[in-house]
């Protein structure tokens, strides 16, 4: 102790304070903070001078200006007359509705490819190892490319269709489906659902404590599902049957523009929808096929045995052995996936999906304010990746509890 | 009936059957892996149908159905209304554009050369047991940037025209591809170590510096990237001073990728024991001199398969650069299109097949390079 | 090893790549650099085009190669830039170009809040509809219901939406970043309509899969006045844009051509004579030779030269002078007399 204090007390003597480490680490940072205030000093003064020089507007007021431009998708109701704060918050809309869809359908078929990775069959397997290795070798954009420009030639035109059961009719146009029409009371109908769900978490719950407790088990899954399925379908004929069914019209006789399905009946998913989700959810699916591959093979095989001596089946073992020790490490790098898709979905420019990039290019081609316009993008997509990165800090502190 | 041998001790060995043929050679095989039950039968018929009926019309179109020579669009044309093969003749007419863009004919000879030194210097490189590769990193990283700078732009002394200047514009193809891809991942190389050392700092401000320029450009989508630095970097500079557009593109790609290399380097880094800097201290070895003897030799072999992988991602984003206007690789095909001389049904579906054919080629191999390094450094560290 | 030199290597590529002007006029510039940059559209024929062997031609080309003879007596001391519909304002405000002659319409925010001036109108055009001949569709009118495609971030998509909304006719729009994409999506049937410029309509007209089998309709549903652009705050160049244009006019309306361009130095004409640079000193007041109009002649042509070339019937477009042929032929150029 006392050879260390006296070693401490010597230092500064011997060494100068050029060679302090903690004097140069001091130094440096000052010589950062001054270096990046003198960037951003000259890039704020040169922006500001090129603003006024060129008389370029600037400031956020443009936001509550009539657009002027028409969309062909919105989720919420927008119009010519709609403000550009409008349009823009439509295409973020677009955007999440692109990604969430994508999401689900990536997380399907990345979990069916990854697990057929796996296979004992060899067709099955190779014909996996095949789709992982092609499709996440190719650029996205090809892809989307593909799934736009090309299919879009092999599907029947405006004037024809493919049907199915006669209720889902795909053309050039799109994919038309029925479209629910919300009479009166069916808020109800979808409360009906969410206190499903709720009652669903509950017996969940309370199921596992007593099979904890009593070792009796209780059909918790079934019960949830015909609780979160039955519920709302009680409600729907309690409250008189307020919900219909809108049915795509399509037209055969009259002006031959006016031929084909008729515009605003039934649902239509327009084919820019359709290719960038494809696109996306096949292009993902590669990446996290290879996860869960990852994932199920960090399982190591003595857990597999152990359960099976213990006297589970196959499906069991997997439920509830295999698996949930595998999500622990999927789960991190699938939610970089997710972001990934996300983030990707801004591709959708490239084909007239009119995303939130889409749509601020317009407002910025209108308007002129590439940095307001640049800097919504920027916030938004930062946004949505801060709060993916907080999630999974959530879910990575949640799962180290639960390791002993 | 008193002398037959009521016992029988054999005293040769029997002959070995072979093992029966259900359970070896092909059918056996077919068996085991195949046919083992009924769902796993039901599951092999499911997946030869669907390879069947991916892969028929495939080489359907790309081969047998497909036109390999002709002068124009007439040849290419289906003859009984239906969808027609591949043109194959359109590829290999517009071939020079797609791998030089409109770069003049008579300087092409320059990209040629730069093409060449390209694969020279990267093949050695890459391969683990080739002699001198310091000098060869050398080469590669500071000398053929250089000389493939002046080849592809030009030199001029004054009135002196040693090569004469093509402006960037007419660049396009695979050329813009591969220039865009390997400056950004050979740029941002020494900028994501930076900030992977950065990172790793116990100085604050250095630490959070880093994370936040990290974690702001692996946040931003890169078409909102590319969209900045063609329509905003402009903005930022001061008046008259102006940047070529190819140079603004490779700034914004080489910022986006030096993210991704500071988090691949950082994994690097973490991978090395403590006591390699402890020792390095003990050396009397200052923070630079560690790093650059002990630390990062280590840390980066350790990263080339990540670092392979980087340039994987990049090398398919540069596709991206096609929506702010430039011609790369899949731009240059899809503005051939629209030619009137050869637009036919299938070219379409033809040039985006080659495209794939392309990108798949390069992001595959190095993809199995990436997997080799990994294998083979992977055995090298566990000794 | 790669740490300590590329940033080197970088900094060295950018500072020859970073072109730095530091007159105080653009006329100043660009006589210091030796050639003027010209910021163009990316490809459409007629306009501004890039053939296989790497020349770029149509009337906005032109344009700036008589700008270029002007300043220089050098048609060829022109360097083009293709420009996105986005960045061509950016480009020109920041410098990059010194002029841009890219089909750009003349609006009055555009003019006024900017930061940009309209040099004059080298093309009137207008918005119109293509469609396929076999919908038998022979007016605008009978659009109802139709998808439309066109691209983003022009005038075009918000005149379409004017247009639909004024004569209460519902419609589909699908709009894209590039053109190509656009002429893509029509030709494989995603769309009933295409809409943009006339002009451009011809032009991207030749790149569908059978050019023949589709038609312009006769509508012109906006106006569209397309000319080249300077930057607000110069006044001497800005002059010398403006009167470049109106040489090339004056020149077709005087009879003065290429061809007879030598000849008619000894007009009797003082119309002529004042044009070429014969009579006064028109050239000095622009800060410019007295023969800057004589240059453009010679070496460019005259507007009509420059048209036919480029966009006249003898060409694949095959569009006709129309509102574009001389104010005394019945069209709307009108130049002001060089006097």
């Amino acid at each position: 102790m006392s050879v260390m204090e006296q070693d401490s007390a010597g230092a500064p003597a011997r060494a100068s304070l050029l060679n302090d480490p903690k004097v140069r680490g001091i130094f440096y940072q000052i010589v950062l903070v001054v270096a990046i205030t003198a960037l951003g000093y000259v890039i704020v003064t040169n922006t500001i001078a090129n603003l006024e020089r060129q008389n370029i507007a600037s400031g956020w007021s443009f936001l509550e200006n009539t657009a002027g431009f028409g969309t062909n998708q919105s989720l919420v109701s927008y119009s010519e007359t709609s403000t550009y704060g409008r349009a823009i918050f439509v295409g973020f809309l677009n955007t999440l509705l692109v990604a969430a869809v994508g999401i689900f359908f990536a997380t399907v078929i990345g979990f069916i490819i990854g697990i057929a990775r796996l296979s004992n069959n060899w067709v099955i397997n190779r014909l996996a190892y095949c789709y992982v290795e092609l499709v996440r070798n190719i650029p996205l954009l090809l892809q989307i490319f593909f799934w736009y420009f090309a299919v879009l030639r092999s599907i029947p035109g405006k004037r024809e269709k493919w049907s199915l059961f006669d209720t889902f009719h795909l053309n050039i146009g799109g994919l038309r489906l029925p479209k629910p029409i919300m009479g009166t009371g069916s808020e109800w109908v979808g409360y009906a659902f969410l206190i499903g769900i709720a009652i669903a978490i509950f017996v969940a719950r309370w199921a596992r404590k007593r099979q904890e407790a009593t070792g009796q088990p209780f059909p918790a899954f079934l019960t949830g599902v015909g609780l979160i399925i039955g519920l709302p379908i009680l409600t729907y004929f309690v409250m008189g049957m307020p919900i219909g069914l809108e049915f795509p019209n399509f037209v055969e006789t009259g002006p031959i523009l006016r031929q084909g399905f008729e515009l605003n009946v039934g649902l239509n998913i327009i084919p820019e929808f359709l290719a960038l989700t494809a696109a996306l959810s096949i292009y993902t699916a590669s990446f996290i096929a290879e996860i869960v591959r990852a994932g199920i093979q960090a399982v190591s095989h003595g857990q597999t045995e152990a359960a099976h001596a213990l006297g589970l089946r196959n499906g069991p073992t997997l439920r509830l052995v295999v698996i949930p020790q595998a999500m622990r490490v999927i789960i991190p790098p699938l939610t970089s996936q997710y972001l990934n898709l996300t983030k990707n979905s801004s591709l959708a420019v490239a084909i007239a999906y009119p995303d939130l990039v889409s749509m601020g290019g317009t407002v910025l081609n209108q308007t002129g304010q590439a940095i307001e316009i640049i800097g919504i993008w920027m916030a938004v997509y930062l946004s949505l990746s801060l709060i993916t990165s907080a999630f999974m800090n959530w879910y990575n502190q949640r799962m180290a509890l639960v390791e002993r | 009936m008193a002398n037959t041998d009521l016992f029988h001790i054999r005293t040769e060995e029997a002959p070995r059957l072979p093992a029966p043929i259900s359970t070896t050679g092909v059918i056996g095989w077919m068996r085991q892996n195949l046919f083992s039950s009924v769902g796993n039968t039901v599951l092999t018929v499911i997946g030869i149908l669907i390879a069947y009926s991916l892969i028929e019309p495939l080489i359907k179109f790309a081969l047998i159905d497909a036109v390999w020579s002709g002068s124009n669009r007439e040849a290419c044309l289906p003859q009984d209304g239906g969808h027609g093969g591949a043109c194959w003749a359109y590829v290999e007419a517009f071939f020079p554009q797609f791998i030089y863009g409109r770069y003049p004919s008579e300087e092409i000879w320059r990209v040629n050369i730069v093409y060449f030194l390209f694969a020279a210097l990267l093949v050695p490189l890459a391969m683990p047991s080739a002699p001198f590769k310091k000098l060869n990193a050398i080469l590669f990283l500071v000398v053929f940037p250089i000389v493939s700078y002046y080849l592809l732009t030009g030199l001029v002394f004054g009135d002196w025209v040693i090569l004469p200047i093509v402006e960037t514009a007419v660049w396009g193809g695979l050329l813009v591809t591969l220039v865009i891809a390997v400056t950004g991942i050979v740029a941002s190389l020494p900028l994501g170590i930076a900030l992977a050392l950065g990172r790793r700092s116990k100085m604050p401000i250095i630490k959070l510096v880093s994370i936040i320029f990290i974690e702001f450009w692996r946040g931003v989508p890169l078409i909102t990237v590319l969209f900045m630095s063609s329509v905003m970097l402009p903005l930022f500079l001061p008046e008259g001073v102006t940047f070529d557009k190819l140079l603004r593109v490779l700034i914004g790609v080489t910022l986006f990728s030096a993210a991704y290399m500071a988090e691949v380097v950082r994994g690097g880094l973490q991978a090395i024991p403590k006591g390699q800097y402890e020792g390095a201290m003990a050396l009397g070895l200052r923070f630079w001199p560690m790093m650059y003897l002990i630390i990062l030799p280590q840390a980066l072999k350790l990263v080339i398969p990540g670092i392979v992988n980087t340039f994987i991602g990049l090398f398919k984003d540069t596709t991206l650069v096609l929506i702010v206007g430039m011609y790369d690789l899949l731009g240059m095909i899809q503005s051939s299109f629209t030619d009137p001389t050869w637009s036919t049904p299938s070219t379409g579906h033809t040039g985006y097949l080659f495209a794939a054919l392309v990108f798949w080629t390069f992001c595959f191999g190095m993809s199995r390079y990436s997997i080799f390094m990994e294998r083979k450094l992977h055995t090298g560290h566990k000794r | 090893m790669s740490n300590k030199f590329l940033p080197l290597v970088i900094g060295a590529a950018m500072g020859v790549a970073v072109t730095t002007a530091a007159g105080a006029t653009t006329l100043e510039d660009v006589k210091a650099k030796g050639f003027i940059q010209c910021g163009v559209s990316q490809g459409l024929p007629g306009f501004s085009n890039l053939d296989a062997q790497g020349n770029w031609t149509g009337i906005d080309v032109d344009y700036c190669r008589a700008m270029a003879a002007a300043v220089f007596g050098d048609a060829s001391a022109v360097k083009f830039t293709p420009l996105s519909a986005k960045e061509r304002f950016t480009a020109l405000q920041s410098g990059e170009v010194d002029v841009l002659s890219r089909n750009t319409t003349w609006t009055m925010s555009r003019d006024t809040q900017l930061g940009l001036n309209f040099a004059g109108v080298n093309y009137y055009d207008g918005q119109g509809f293509m469609v396929r001949k076999d919908l038998g569709v022979t007016s605008a009118l009978e659009l109802s219901g139709a998808s439309v495609c066109t691209n983003t971030g022009t005038t075009t998509e918000l005149n379409v939406a004017d247009y639909f909304r004024a004569n209460n006719m519902p419609y589909e729009i699908v709009a894209f970043e590039k053109a190509d994409e656009v002429v893509g999506a029509y030709d494989a049937g995603r769309c009933d309509v295409y809409t943009t410029d006339a002009s451009g309509l011809y032009a991207q007209r030749l790149k569908l899969t059978n050019p023949g089998d589709h038609m312009v309709l006769p509508e012109i549903i906006s106006k569209e006045p397309l000319g080249p652009v300077v930057r607000q705050g110069d006044d001497e160049w800005f002059n010398i844009a403006k009167w470049t244009l109106n040489a090339m006019l004056n020149a077709e309306e005087l009879g003065v051509s290429s061809e007879n361009v030598d000849e008619m130095k000894s007009s009797d004409n003082p119309a002529v004579k004042r044009l070429l640079g014969v009579e006064g000193a028109f050239g000095e007041a622009i800060g410019l030779p007295n023969d800057w109009a004589y240059a453009i002649i010679k070496n460019v042509g005259n507007y009509e030269e420059s048209f036919n070339a480029n966009v006249g019937p003898d060409t694949p477009l095959g569009i006709s002078r129309g509102v574009n042929a001389l104010w005394n032929d019945g069209g709307f150029m009108y130049a002001p007399p060089v006097r």
